[in-house]
């Protein structure tokens, strides 16, 4: 056995660490693992695939806005602000 | 040395209009940042009233303070900070602070990624720790037309489900589109934390959208 040859990434690390891989965070030599396990893997390329594809529709969702209502008073109160600052 | 013309910056200037009352920088500012604001209010406080709240003393707290304010930070920095402040306030009020524990400290029961009974056990004499069987190929269709819709609504559902650290992380990064440091500069969290929310709650959302198409195939 040979210390120095990286151990090839098995599929249960690689999606342990995919975050850190799709952040570009994962180390040099666990990036050549990945890429090199990703070759060789299809299940792998899915699930890169996959956590790509959550990333665009989570982009995808409406961000949830203040109530009609909220914005209203919002723009009350700063009507008054103003209004109390300028004197009128 | 940067434009000859005027040299104030866009954020000074932003300063500048508010102080002097523009309203119409105002609204924008409060259409700009009212839903992540909310978003990051929802990580600490219950319901989606308080959520509001929270957001309408923060813009109110952002008028009064800007005549004082000294652009030591941007100003979106600024009202994040307040609103970050006024909801663990509002929490601690609520006796809801199991949040912020789990938002400095993610390390909360070690979820993994994907079952390990997915996996061929350790022991396995050629593959360990691959793949017991092939994964079902659902991601090109995940962005299909007809698929979508439905699709969307599982995933806004799951979103909601996940807990409030992970949750928040992956909106504000994912739906809100922030850059991970303004996310943790924003909820004080080291670059490592973040990182390990955002794994989790993708790694769920991930898992949730499989058991979908595993049911809908």
């Amino acid at each position: 056995m040979n210390d120095d040859t990286p151990r090839e990434m098995a599929c249960q690390e690689l999606v342990d660490v995919i975050t850190d891989y799709l952040e570009g965070t994962l180390p040099d030599p666990d990036c050549t693992r990945f890429e090199a396990h990703l070759a060789t893997c299809p299940a792998c390329q899915e699930y890169l695939e996959q956590m790509r594809a959550l990333v665009r529709l989570t982009g995808r969702l409406t961000p949830k806005s203040l109530e009609p209502e909220t914005v209203d008073s919002l723009l009350g109160a700063f009507r008054r602000w103003r209004d109390s600052r300028t004197g009128l | 040395m940067g434009p000859t013309t005027n040299t104030r910056s866009p954020e000074a200037d932003l300063i500048e209009r508010l102080r002097s009352g523009d309203e119409a920088t105002f609204v924008c500012l409060v259409n700009t940042h009212s839903a992540s604001l909310k978003r990051l209010a929802l990580a600490f406080v219950s319901t989606d009233a308080v959520a509001e709240e929270v957001v309408q003393e923060t813009w109110l707290a952002v008028l009064t303070g800007i005549t004082r304010f000294e652009g030591r930070s941007s100003v979106k920095t600024w009202i994040f900070k307040i609103l970050t402040n006024r909801a663990k306030t509002r929490a601690i009020r609520e006796r809801r602070t199991i949040n912020f524990s789990e938002l400095e400290d993610p390390r909360e029961p070690n979820q993994p990624a994907v079952d390990p009974a997915r996996f061929l056990p350790a022991a396995h004499p050629t593959h360990p720790g691959h793949w017991a069987s092939p994964l079902e190929a659902w991601s090109a269709s995940a962005e299909d037309a007809v698929v979508g819709r439905e699709m969307m609504g599982v995933l806004r559902r799951e979103l909601d489900r996940l807990p409030p650290a992970q949750r928040v992380v992956v909106a504000l990064r994912d739906v809100h589109g922030w850059p991970a440091a303004e996310v943790c500069d924003v909820l004080g969290l080291s670059e490592a934390n973040q990182r390990v929310l955002l794994h989790r709650g993708r790694s769920r959302l991930r898992g949730a959208m499989e058991a979908y198409f595993a049911e809908n195939a």
